[in-house]
Parts: C-alpha cells; sequence; structure tokens
C-alpha cells in the first residue's frame, strides 16, 4: 500500500513541477479577458462568493487541490469558465479536451456543483479570480513593518523595567555608601572636639544590631513579612491549581495550525464540523483530513510522503483513530457550548483561542477560569440583530443608554454553565 | 369557600402520632453515621486522620492534571455529532407488554427512552418499567457470547450442535411469552418446517387466560377485546388493576385521565367503583372503593349481573347473598351510563370473565367500551396448554425444548417442576440474554440481543403495527434470536431483510398508500407505527352465561373463615424480567412506598389482633404457607386491606438475576395455583399466616420528608360542589395587615424579582395524577440521579428529585381516634408529585452562606454544586423537603457499586446524560426543571434567529406522565398551555396572578410564591366522604 503510494507521489512532483512551470510561463505573460469587471464592488463581492465556496480547494496563484485560478479567462473563454464553475461534471461529460486533462491531472477529483450561483456571481467571482488580493511584495514589507512597530508601542517591555529597577538599586547602594562615608568623617571631626560625656557616650555609641534582631518590634514585622509571603505564595499557587494557561502538549502528528489556517487559510469550520452546531467544536476525524490529504502527500512540494502526513494514511488505513492530546480542558463541572458562542453570539475562534492561526503546537492561549469567563460575559454585547428570540429582550432594554450586554440577561447566573 | 375538614396522614405512625414518628419528623435529617465515639463526639484520632486527609488532598491536587485524549472517529458518520442527540423510533416490548418509544442517543450511546407521539396505542407515554428499561442494555449480568454446558463458546459450534442435536431430538418445543411479532412467529414457523414441526408454546408470568378463554366460550374467539376507558362514564372493576399492571396499563391510563379532567368548560368526570382485596393503585384512584374477600369476588360480580339483569328484565341467576357496600349504587349508575359504562374484572377464572362479558352485553357495552372486532395481543399464554406441556416435559416427552427469551423456572406456578423436566429434554436450548434461573438448566444458550440492538415488528393490537430498530451496534457477541432461528432452519437470510422481505408481501399490498415499497417501509421506519383506523364494532355472544354463573356461584363462597392470599405485581418491578434494574428497585411502590422488598400486606385488624404494630420501617415477619409451601417474609400493615385477606407481589425472590436483584425479596410464583387449567392468583383455602416474632426493616419513604402537620397541602372538593363552586375546596389564608386581611402575596418581605424573557412554570393537576411513579424514573435517567440502596433508604437519604407523596384521608376528625381507625380500614387516596417548588422567595436562597443556590432571571432557583459546602441549611430552610443531600460519593465507590450500577461500571455508566453533572459528596441537589434541557431548546431557537415555540422544552417528568398531569410551559408566553390551563393574566411581575379556580400553591400562607401550581383533587362522590 505503502509503495503504490510513494510511486503515486512522484508521479504527482513531476505532475507539480509541471504544472508550476506552465503556472509561471502563465503568470508573467496572461492578458485578462477584457470582458471581465475590474470594479472594486464586482472583486468584493467575488470574494465573498470565492471564499464561501472555492477557498476550501483553490488558491488565486498557487495550486492547492485544485488548479491556482488566476488567468483562466486567459486560458480559456468566460463562457467556459462559468459552465466548468456550475457544473464540472457536464463539461468534461461533454468531452471538452482542456476540462478532461484537467480532471485527470487532478486525479479525477470531483470538483462540486455549483448551481446555485447566479451568472452575477459567477462574473463577480470571475473579476476577484483575475483582479483581486494581488500580493504586492513591497506592500506585503511595509505591514510586515507597520505591525511590529505597532507591537513595540504597545507598552514598555519588562525587560526595560529590570533595567530601570537594577539602576534604582545601583543608585540606592551608592547612596548608603556616601551616607556611611559622611557618617565615618563626622565621627572623625567630632572627637576631636572637646566633648561632654553625655555626648561622647551618644557618639561613641555602636549600634547592636543583635539587640534589633532580638526586638519584639522586629521579630513581629519578621514573621508578618514571612506569613504574608508565604501566604500570597500559597494562595496564587492555589489559583493556578488547575490552570494550564500555555499548556502545549506535542501531538501525535505535529499538525501545524499556522500552515493550514495560516498560510493555506482553510477557514476553521472546514475541519472543526460541530463547532457551529454543537457543545463541541470535534476534532476532526481522519476521514476530514483526507478531503486534502488524498491529493497532498508531502509539504513544500517536497517528493514522497511526508512522516507526518503518513500518520493519516496509517490511522485510515488500520481504522485505527488518532488520539489527540486534549489542550483546552474545562472541569466537568462547568458546561461550555461551542454553538451557543460562534453560531449565535458570533464570536471569532480567536477571541478565546488566541492566534491560533501563527501556532505551529496549539497551545492554551486563556486561562479558561471561571473569572475569564465571566469577565467576557460582563463585558460583550449580545448579537441581537434579525434575532428574534431577543427581540423582547432589545425592547425592554431600549430605555437603558448601555449596550444590551451578556450579563443583562442572565449571563452571569449559576445554572448557565452548572447544571 | 367550603372548607376542607378531612384528616391526612402518610401512614398509620403518622395517624396514631406515634412517638418515634414524631421523634424523626420533628428531626431534619436521619441520624448521623454511627462511626463516632458512644459519647457522639469524634475522637483526637479521628481528628488526625482527617487533618492527614485534608493535606493528603491539598497536595494532590497541586499536581499538574492528568493528560486526557480527545480521540476523533477515523470516518465519521454523516448523522452522529458529538454532543448532538439523535433520536430513533423503536419499540419495547417484552413478553406482552408494548410500548411505542423514541430513544434518545448520544454519541451512539442509547441513553434515555421516551413514548412515540405517533403511537395510537401508548401515545407518546410510557410507564416506569419502559423508561428504566434502557439501563438494562448496559447490565454487567447480560451473556457476552453463546454458551454450551454452561462454558463460553462460539456462534459456529452452537450452530453445529443445535442442527445436529435437534434433527434427531424428536419433538421440538419452543417455550416463549407472547410474541407479538408476526414476522418472529413466521420466522418460527420457518424454523419448525425445518425439524419436521415445532409447536410454539406461550404463556404469561402474569396470565390474562382467563379472559382470552371467556371470549372462546362466549364469543367464540380466544381473544382479548380493545377496552375503551375514555368512552365510559362509569367503570367499574373487580380487582383489575388496569391503571397499574393489567394488560395495557398506559394505553388505560391516558384513557382513564380523559375521563377525569374537569374544568369550568367540561364539568364532568367518569365515575370509577373498585371492589378489591389489596389497595392497588387503580383502587387509590376509585372514587368509591369497596375492600372484599378474593372468595367474594366470584360472587360480586354475579350479584352485579343480577341486579343489571333485574333492571334489563333478563333472567337472573341464584346465587349466595353478599353484602357489599356500593354494589347496588354501581349498578344504578351502570345502567344509567348504559352503552357507555366499562365492567372489567382481573380474575383469571374464565367463568367470571364469562359473567363479566355478560353484564358487558346487557349494558350494551360491547362494540362500544369493549371492542372484540379489535383484539389486541398483549396476552396470548394458554395457562392450559403449559400446563399439558410441563406434563410432557416431566414425562421425557419432549425431545427438544427451546426456551424464547422466557423464564418459566422463576416465572411460572410450575417453575420447579419445570426445572426437573428440562434435563429429560435431550437437548435444551435457551436465547435468554443473562444467565437467569432457566437459562442456567439448559445445555446450550443462544443469547438474543437486547431490543435496544435488534430488529423486529409489533402487532400489538389487530391493525396496528411497529417496527424496532437498533439505536446501537451489539455490545457483546450476542445474535438475534430470530436470526439464530433462520441460521438452525438452514436459511442463509438475515433477520432484517427478512423482516422487510414479509412486510413487503403482508403489509405493503394493504398499507403501502400507493407509494413505492422502500418509500413505504422508510416511512414506517421514521415514524415507527403504522395502523388502520377501525371503529368498534359489536360481536354476537353464542351461549349465555348461566352455566359459567351456575360454576361461580358453587366456587366463590359469601363467607369464608380462613386467610386468603392475593398475589399482585407491582407498577415498578412487575413480573419480575426487570429486577436487576435498580431503578425499579429503588422507585417506592406507588401504594405503601416501600423499595427494595415485596412484603405481606395486611389489614390493620389483622396486625392489631395478632400484635403486630408498624412503626416507620420497623416490622415483624411472618411465616406464610400455602398448601404446604412456605415463605418467610416481612409484614406491611396496609391500610386499605380487606380483613382476612394478605397480599404478596410477584417480581421478587429473584436467584440468577444478578447482583441488583439476587436475594431482594421472595418468589411468590411459589405460591400461584395452576391446579384448575388457570393461573390463580387469589388463593381463598389453604393459606395460613403466623407471625414469627423475627423483627425487619422494609424501607419505605413514606413518612420521609413529611410536612410536619401543616394543613391544607391537599385540597380536595367532590365533583357536586366543584359544579356549584369552581373553588369548592380552596383553602385561601389571608393574613392581617392594616385593618384588613389580605392574601399573603400582598405582604412580602422580598422586591421580587424581573423575568424579562421566560418565566418557567408547572402546572400540576391532582386529579389526572394517577400516582404511577413514571416521572420518578424519567427524573432519574435524565437528571444521573443516584440509586443509594436499602440501607440508605432506611436511613431516610434516599436523593429522588421528584417524589409522589400518597396520602390517606378520612373526614374524621384529628382527635376522634375510634372514627380515624375505622377510616383506616379503607382510606380515600390521594397522589402529589413534590419536586422543588422553584419559589419566587425561596426560603433556600437566603440562607445559603456561600450563595451556592440562587434566583435565575427565568424564575428557577439554580443549584451550583461546585460552590456547595454543604452546610445543609437550604434543606433545614425548605418547607417542600425537597433537596437532598450526598452523604456519600455515590459513583465509582465500591460500597454503592452493587446499587448505584449507572455511576460505577464502565458499562452502566454509558446510560449516564451526559449533559448533567454526577454530583460528588457533600453537595445538595434537588429538581432543575431540567435546566439541561431549558438551555438546549432556547439554543436552539437562538441559532435559528426565532421565538421559543411552547411545547419546544419539556420537563422529563411530565413527557414521561401517562396521563398529562404534569404541564411546564412559559408563564410569560400568554399562548403557552400553561398559561392557559392557568389562565394567568398577562403581567410583568414575578409573581403570576392565577385565574384558574383550582389552582392553589401547597403551603400558600407562608408567601414563598412557588412556580408550581396544583389543581385540586375533585371526587366524583355524592358527598364529602371517606
Amino acid at each position: 500500500m505503502l509503495s503504490k503510494r510513494s510511486l503515486v507521489g512522484i508521479r504527482w512532483s513531476f505532475q507539480t513541477l509541471a504544472v508550476l512551470f506552465f503556472l509561471l510561463i502563465g503568470v508573467s505573460a496572461y492578458a485578462v479577458d477584457p470582458a471581465v469587471a475590474s470594479s472594486d464592488e464586482a472583486i468584493a463581492a467575488g470574494k465573498t462568493v470565492f471564499n464561501a465556496n472555492c477557498k476550501q480547494c483553490h488558491k488565486l496563484d498557487q495550486k492547492s487541490v485544485g488548479p491556482a485560478l488566476r488567468g483562466i479567462t486567459e486560458r480559456q473563454t468566460i463562457e467556459w469558465a462559468k459552465a466548468f464553475i456550475v457544473n464540472s461534471q457536464a463539461v468534461i461529460a461533454s468531452g471538452d479536451a482542456y476540462a478532461n486533462a484537467l480532471y485527470k491531472e487532478y486525479n479525477n477529483t470531483v470538483m462540486p456543483s455549483h448551481t446555485f450561483l447566479t451568472d452575477g456571481d459567477l462574473s463577480n467571482l470571475l473579476a476577484y479570480i483575475e483582479y483581486g488580493d494581488k500580493v504586492d511584495p513591497a506592500a506585503a514589507a511595509v505591514t510586515g513593518g507597520d505591525a511590529s512597530g505597532a507591537a513595540a508601542s504597545g507598552g514598555i517591555p519588562s525587560e526595560y523595567l529590570s533595567i530601570i529597577l537594577g539602576v534604582l538599586v545601583l543608585v540606592l547602594l551608592l547612596i548608603l555608601v556616601v551616607l556611611g562615608l559622611i557618617i565615618s568623617v563626622l565621627t572623625k571631626y567630632i572627637n576631636k572636639q572637646d566633648l561632654s560625656e553625655d555626648d561622647k557616650e551618644f557618639v561613641s555609641q555602636k549600634s547592636d544590631l543583635s539587640k534589633v534582631f532580638k526586638s519584639d518590634a522586629f521579630i513581629i514585622i519578621v514573621t508578618a513579612l514571612v506569613i504574608a509571603l508565604v501566604a500570597k505564595t500559597a494562595i496564587d499557587g492555589l489559583y493556578s491549581v488547575g490552570v494550564q494557561q500555555g499548556y502545549a502538549p506535542a501531538q501525535p502528528i505535529a499538525f501545524s495550525h499556522a500552515l493550514h489556517a495560516g498560510q493555506y487559510e482553510i477557514a476553521c469550520q472546514y475541519c472543526h464540523t460541530g463547532v457551529e452546531i454543537g457543545k463541541s467544536a470535534n476534532i476532526p476525524s481522519a476521514n476530514i483530513c483526507m478531503n486534502c490529504h488524498t491529493h497532498i502527500q508531502n509539504v513544500g512540494g517536497k517528493e514522497g510522503i511526508s512522516p507526518e502526513i503518513a500518520k493519516i494514511y496509517a490511522a485510515v488505513d488500520n481504522n485505527q483513530p488518532i488520539e489527540w492530546v486534549r489542550v483546552h480542558n474545562l472541569p466537568d463541572l462547568a458546561y461550555f457550548n461551542h454553538a451557543q458562542h460562534v453560531a449565535v453570539g458570533g464570536i471569532e475562534c480567536q477571541t478565546c483561542h488566541g492566534p491560533i492561526q501563527e501556532m505551529e503546537v496549539v497551545g492554551q492561549h486563556s486561562s479558561l477560569t471561571m473569572g475569564w469567563c465571566i469577565d467576557c460575559h460582563r463585558q460583550t454585547e449580545i448579537a441581537t440583530e434579525g434575532n428574534a428570540y431577543y427581540d423582547k429582550l432589545v425592547q425592554l432594554h431600549s430605555t437603558s443608554k448601555d449596550a444590551l450586554k451578556v450579563k443583562d440577561i442572565g449571563g452571569l447566573e449559576c445554572a448557565k454553565c452548572h447544571y | 369557600m367550603k372548607e376542607n375538614k378531612k384528616t391526612y396522614w402518610k401512614g398509620l405512625e403518622q395517624l396514631s402520632n406515634d412517638p418515634e414518628f414524631v421523634k424523626h419528623a420533628d428531626r431534619e435529617f436521619a441520624e448521623l453515621p454511627t462511626n463516632m465515639n458512644e459519647d457522639g463526639s469524634a475522637s483526637r484520632r479521628d481528628f488526625l486522620k482527617l487533618m492527614g486527609f485534608s493535606l493528603a488532598a491539598a497536595s494532590l491536587a497541586a499536581c499538574e492534571a492528568p493528560v486526557r485524549k480527545a480521540i476523533p472517529y477515523v470516518n465519521k458518520p454523516v448523522d452522529v455529532n458529538p454532543s448532538i442527540p439523535n433520536y430513533y423510533a423503536s419499540t419495547f416490548a417484552s413478553g406482552g407488554d408494548y410500548a411505542a418509544v423514541v430513544v434518545k442517543t448520544r454519541e451512539g450511546r442509547p441513553i434515555k427512552i421516551d413514548g412515540n407521539d405517533l403511537s395510537p396505542i401508548n401515545k407518546g407515554k410510557v410507564n416506569a418499567i419502559v423508561e428504566a428499561s434502557v439501563l438494562s442494555l448496559y447490565d454487567k449480568q447480560r451473556l457476552a457470547g453463546p454458551m454450551v454446558a454452561g462454558a463460553k463458546s462460539d456462534w459456529k459450534t452452537v450452530d453445529e450442535q443445535v442442527k445436529s442435536k435437534l434433527a434427531s431430538a424428536g419433538s421440538i418445543k419452543i417455550v416463549a411469552n407472547t410474541i407479538l411479532s408476526p414476522s418472529t412467529e413466521k420466522a418460527i414457523q420457518e424454523f419448525g418446517a425445518a425439524f419436521g414441526g415445532a409447536e410454539v408454546i406461550m404463556y404469561d408470568p402474569i396470565s390474562n387466560y382467563g379472559i382470552s378463554k371467556a371470549a372462546e366460550t362466549f364469543y367464540g374467539q380466544a381473544v382479548i377485546p380493545s377496552y375503551h376507558f375514555d368512552k365510559a362514564k362509569t367503570i367499574v372493576s373487580f380487582g383489575a388493576d388496569f391503571l397499574g399492571t393489567w394488560i395495557s396499563p398506559i394505553e388505560f391510563a391516558a384513557a382513564y385521565a380523559k375521563t377525569r379532567k374537569v374544568s369550568k368548560e367540561k364539568p364532568e368526570m367518569s365515575r370509577h367503583y373498585q371492589f378489591e382485596s389489596n389497595l392497588s393503585l387503580t383502587g387509590a384512584n376509585a372514587d368509591y372503593r369497596t375492600p372484599i374477600k378474593a372468595s367474594q369476588s366470584g360472587l360480586a360480580v354475579l350479584a352485579l349481573y343480577n341486579a343489571i339483569a333485574s333492571k334489563a328484565g333478563a333472567a337472573t341467576v341464584s346465587a349466595a347473598k353478599v353484602e357489599i357496600a356500593n354494589l347496588d349504587k354501581a349498578a344504578n349508575d351502570l345502567w344509567a351510563a348504559k352503552g357507555a359504562s366499562l365492567v372489567v374484572s382481573g380474575s383469571n377464572d374464565p367463568n367470571v370473565q364469562i359473567v363479566v362479558n355478560a353484564i358487558n352485553e346487557l349494558l350494551g357495552n360491547n362494540g362500544a367500551t369493549v371492542d372484540f372486532s379489535t383484539p389486541v395481543y398483549f396476552r396470548k399464554g394458554n395457562d392450559a396448554r403449559m400446563n399439558q406441556f410441563i406434563a410432557e416435559l416431566k414425562g421425557g416427552q419432549v425431545g427438544g425444548v427451546i426456551f424464547y427469551n422466557c423464564n418459566p423456572v422463576y416465572d411460572h406456578a410450575r417453575g420447579a417442576e419445570i426445572a426437573e423436566g428440562i434435563a429429560k429434554a435431550k437437548v435444551s436450548i435457551a436465547t435468554n440474554g443473562t444467565m437467569d434461573e432457566t437459562a442456567s438448566l439448559v445445555q446450550i444458550v443462544a443469547p438474543d440481543h437486547h431490543f435496544l440492538e435488534s430488529w423486529n415488528d409489533y402487532q400489538p393490537k389487530k391493525g396496528h403495527f411497529s417496527l424496532a430498530q437498533p439505536t446501537i451496534s451489539p455490545l457483546f457477541d450476542t445474535r438475534q434470536a430470530q436470526d439464530s432461528f433462520l441460521t438452525w432452519a438452514g436459511s442463509t437470510t438475515n433477520y432484517y431483510d427478512y423482516l422487510q422481505a414479509n412486510w413487503n408481501t403482508t403489509l405493503y399490498p394493504s398499507m403501502g398508500g400507493g407509494v413505492s415499497f422502500q418509500e413505504f417501509w422508510d416511512r414506517s421506519l421514521f415514524n415507527g407505527v403504522i395502523a388502520s383506523e377501525s371503529t368498534p364494532s359489536a360481536i354476537a355472544p353464542i351461549t349465555d352465561a348461566s352455566a359459567a354463573a351456575a360454576e361461580v356461584a358453587k366456587t366463590y363462597a359469601a363467607d369464608n373463615a380462613g386467610s386468603e392470599l392475593v398475589i399482585y405485581s407491582k407498577v415498578g418491578i412487575g413480573n419480575g424480567t426487570f429486577a436487576n434494574n435498580p431503578w425499579l428497585q429503588e422507585m417506592p411502590d406507588p401504594i405503601t412506598k416501600a423499595t427494595w422488598d415485596n412484603y405481606l400486606t395486611v389489614s390493620q385488624k389483622w396486625a392489631i389482633a395478632n400484635g403486630v404494630t408498624m412503626v416507620e420501617e420497623n416490622t415483624k415477619k411472618a411465616q406464610i404457607s400455602v398448601n404446604g409451601k412456605t415463605l418467610i417474609v416481612p409484614i406491611l400493615v396496609q391500610p386499605g386491606q380487606a380483613d382476612g385477606t394478605f397480599g404478596l407481589a410477584l417480581g421478587y425472590g429473584r436467584t440468577k438475576a444478578g447482583r441488583v436483584a439476587d436475594g431482594v425479596g421472595v418468589n411468590a410464583y411459589d405460591l400461584l395455583d395452576s391446579s384448575k387449567g388457570f393461573v390463580n392468583f387469589d388463593i381463598t383455602s389453604g393459606v395460613e399466616v403466623a407471625v414469627t416474632g423475627d423483627s425487619y426493616k422494609i424501607a419505605r419513604t413514606q413518612t420521609h420528608q413529611t410536612f410536619m402537620a401543616r394543613e391544607n397541602v391537599i385540597q380536595e372538593a367532590v365533583l357536586a360542589d366543584y359544579k356549584q363552586d369552581a373553588s369548592a375546596g380552596r383553602y385561601k389564608p389571608e393574613i392581617y395587615k392594616d385593618g384588613e386581611f389580605v392574601k399573603p402575596s400582598k405582604i412580602s418581605l422580598w422586591s421580587g424579582h424581573k423575568y424579562s424573557q421566560h418565566h418557567w412554570g408547572l402546572a400540576i393537576d391532582m386529579n389526572s395524577c394517577i400516582g404511577c411513579g413514571a416521572c420518578t424514573v424519567a427524573c432519574q435517567v435524565e437528571n444521573n440521579v443516584a440509586v443509594v440502596g436499602k440501607q440508605e433508604v432506611l436511613n431516610r437519604r434516599e436523593m429522588a428529585w421528584i417524589r409522589i407523596d400518597r396520602y390517606y384521608s378520612s373526614d374524621a376528625a384529628a382527635d376522634d381516634l375510634s372514627g380515624l381507625e375505622i377510616a383506616s380500614e379503607n382510606p380515600e387516596v390521594t397522589f402529589q408529585p413534590m419536586m422543588c417548588q422553584q419559589c419566587n422567595n425561596a426560603p433556600c436562597e437566603t440562607v445559603c452562606p456561600v450563595a451556592a443556590t440562587t434566583h435565575s432571571s427565568e424564575g428557577l432557583n439554580q443549584m451550583t454544586y461546585n460552590r456547595c459546602i454543604g452546610t445543609r441549611y437550604c434543606a433545614n430552610n425548605c418547607p417542600y423537603k425537597v433537596r437532598r443531600f450526598n452523604w456519600f460519593k455515590y459513583h465509582d465507590n465500591k460500597d454503592f457499586a452493587g446499587v448505584n450500577v449507572a455511576q460505577n461500571d464502565d458499562l452502566g455508566k454509558m446510560v449516564l446524560n451526559p449533559d448533567v453533572t454526577v454530583r460528588v459528596r457533600g453537595v445538595m441537589e434537588k429538581c432543575s426543571m431540567c435546566v439541561q434541557r431549558i438551555q438546549a431548546g432556547k439554543l436552539t431557537a437562538k441559532r435559528e434567529k426565532r421565538k421559543l415555540e411552547d411545547g419546544e422544552v419539556n420537563v422529563a417528568c411530565a413527557v414521561a406522565c401517562p396521563t398529562d398531569a404534569l404541564v411546564f410551559g412559559d408563564m410569560n408566553d400568554p399562548n403557552s398551555k400553561v398559561s392557559k390551563l392557568l389562565k394567568i393574566e398577562e403581567t410583568d411581575s414575578a409573581i403570576k396572578e392565577v385565574g384558574e379556580e383550582r389552582a392553589y400553591h401547597v403551603l400558600e400562607e407562608i408567601n414563598v410564591s412557588p412556580n408550581v401550581w396544583y389543581f385540586t383533587k375533585i371526587r366524583n362522590k355524592d358527598k364529602n366522604e371517606a
């Protein structure tokens, strides 16, 4: 089985090279059909259609599950493109040579039909494909620079704080030394004078440290300090029991969200299918991985099968599920429902999970403590628009000048999460 | 307003104000466990141990959390999504007990069974046994694979052995309980044909053979008719417990309740007479109940026949005179409601049933309330044939015997003889799913799937069909019994194809409705049921009842001086098939409120005469001998028990059911008498009862959680008064304030809540509630309520979130001792479901030091387990006594592994509801009004961007209730059923003003303002009397 797959892999990479070659030529010298609209509105509308229907398998300038799309109106007529998008199988069945070549090239992968797209949608889509989101290297560099600048101005970095602290301590020590010097100079000076017995005694008195150590005040202060310190440590420790913020265990497959969600911009919902319908977002089953990895067998255009991707194949071949390590562990006594937050509340995944699209290894971004939940419920406004469920609440709340927040409709109540 | 002057009591000890009872009633919590010093203080050593434990616990808690895995499917089925339930229509059938059900599965595991709304028989309702049957799927006792000669084997060996052995066995008999499945019968026929004929012998543990035998004699058809209780204005029952256990109780209860609901628009209800020996659930609901001796029952039926016959001008029969109260009254009412009345009898004596048929004929009920043209098939057992079979088996004339999912060694009157006879058969096979009393005696056990793993079809009634489909892949290496039969017959078709093919040829042509077979099949499977409408029609008798009447007059005696034993079955345990189910064992019997036992119910008079006083759980044992067979059983003094009779329940005394049921109670099947050609449950001669003097404790819940002598918890009236004044029987407390008397709700310490979106409420009609307890089991399943076992029930620590309070009453004043004594011979009974009342001014909330119980913006009283520190102040301050404390860790605790199987076994845990927390030791819990369902319903509405519709969210107890006594809904929604029922005036206030005159709050005077309303109990009596 494996050997067969690697053969396929080699053939695949030849094809990849061929296509890349073709693409390079295409990109360097294509001419877009002038009938394709280039207005901003059309491009924006097309982007929506693209993101909703095409993004899972296609990229504009890169080959993915399907071919790179830019330049299609140069390679084929607009009519051909539209017909192919609407029902590719019909075009293939009609015996169209280009369509059949494509079909064969992509291992007979069936592209779903899109009969629900109107002609307007298709025109907008083509506008986006040809003119949308062109990558300008110079612009990209500028944006990158901006981003790092913004990060720097966000607050004083912690290392500056320690430097300032160090300098302060140094200054204090210097002052201490100077004061000591002053005292010794003054003592010497005074000793040379003619002094009364009392004054002499006062000047020559030695500070008795052991007396200080034995004094009640000192003992009480030190004890209080120690107790306070221990208590603080204990309380901090107790508050962190079960808090796994930053927990980023190694996974059985070195799956990179940075690659899939970040670089390839695969929508979260594509894999986490439960996120809008149920309590659990679902760790994708292996068959979802196979949607793409039937074709994509290695990373970065390398030949052969990546050892990590091979683990998916092994799971499927042996019918052995992949045992991922659970990163986000809520206690059993807390009920959390993804659908409520994502589908109803319209919360972005990143709000709780952090910049997941940048994570090579997923770690727990938020503390997932009850205080953290409650804080968000206090601040978050409810997405009431167009949702008839909230009509009465919105109406009752309309007299208030504050926005309707989760806390206003019982979002801080115990039995919303604990039952 | 007419005030109710009755005295209510929960048990005889409360009636007699026993000091022991008073002591317990005054104490909020039962005494602490006894591992204390003698002076009751904890020792220094205990203190050190606790210290050590706390330190260890603290350091353990600081450890890293364990690594948890998230394991997705390899290939996720399209319609299974984690956390989203799927529902499948299927059918529960055990012997002849039947219910069309909808099974809720989560992540592929069945976790809850509800009724199928589309079924014309059980109409979306279930009873306790059906509700609890889901746990039997996860019973550790189930066989993991086939067995040969008591050792594990494999199917290949089994098939080879069965085929070769049966081929030379000679006469083959298949013993079964009622088989409701046409396709199964066909498969068995096919099996028989392959071996030169195999006779199917059906018997039923709770036999109703008398009815079909009587119909055979009287009408020429050996069938059991459909009974239409909903069409009856007068119902007379002679010992038939049709609300609890008789033939099709779910169907009958729903139909009966229809006639019992009264409102201003329909101020009419049926009148129900019951003549019986034991106080049954049905008797407890009767308007007029007369305790009679079993030996008189035949004569009572004859007396009624004569009374009706003289009105109808028909010939009367001569019989000994019996004085039976209310019988003439019943005859008058029956005659007045001719054609819309119903007489039934629980007797298994065919002659009595013939007379009953004759009475219904005289009343014109045949074709109206009794429908022989649409017979039911719930009980096809033939007692006479079974007797013959036992003789053949004992005589060695049976070559091969196959027990198809039945356990006659345990649940037949002559079980011991069958046990002996099995060894004489050349081949003995059982398809039972566990190594029960019968399966452990046979050579080969070929275990059948559980019904939740099987395909099957059922015909419960003529023209009614339903399908069962698997809701989980088989857990063990079992095989559907029908597949076994087909395999042994040499067929290669599997039963699913066989079933489909059978439907294609038999049902599709007549019921297909012009669609393709596939469509017909898919629709039938989706709906679960398919029925053709039929209208009742009369069939003509072929004989008169004179011969039977003469026989009855001879058999029964007006005055039997000896003791009599009436053997009955309980609503929870039934015939004992599901005895290994702890939910059913711990469900209090509706009448006695006893758990985990069967016992001899005796009359108060007999108890006094024999020096037995029963205070709470403490009782004595008695020895009962019936014609030479002797059992030692505990005594339970039962108000309403006919003097001279004793009651004993079937279904207990299992020896090979499993660790839950084994050794619980005694087996009363042994005492049944089948010598007259039918299984007789009334033993009227040769019964001797003697008190042994040994003490015993029966775990009864009836006096736990008492209201401490507060009045007006139960409010009731008679129908005549209700017709004149809709608020008859209502107690309306008033409180003096500023020179006038005002309603308690007008005075409050509280500023009140605001419920802007929903305001959940529950309306409970005490007239519809028959006390069956289906709601209590439904709640237990839905909310992962722990089972605590007999000892903990004795310690008064049962965990049920909803209980049914059973009150006895009489109109004798509380200080009229002799009057009360008479009343306790035959008291009135009222059932009151009691759960957290979700008070708006909740007393529990104000006393919690850690705010673990708080109020929600939807009117719910929320209980937060993880915040609770277990002070129990809330339970102390709850006037309704509905809060439950976790005295122990009931899950993953070997001390409770034998009873709380759903939270201890790996297998049992599969039944838990994943949306509800399993509570730990030391926290309080109580009814949450199924908040998980409310949250789920709201989420669905929000996701679909619409308002929540009424009926979308329903609490588990209300869903299960066969009589729709509980109605749940949003009281802020003026169109909801609950708002309409209560006639709620629209208001923004949290305190709802209710327009319905019957609705009241329990303990209204303390103004805790509950969100649960009760409707007065209305009895259809002439005047207020006990």
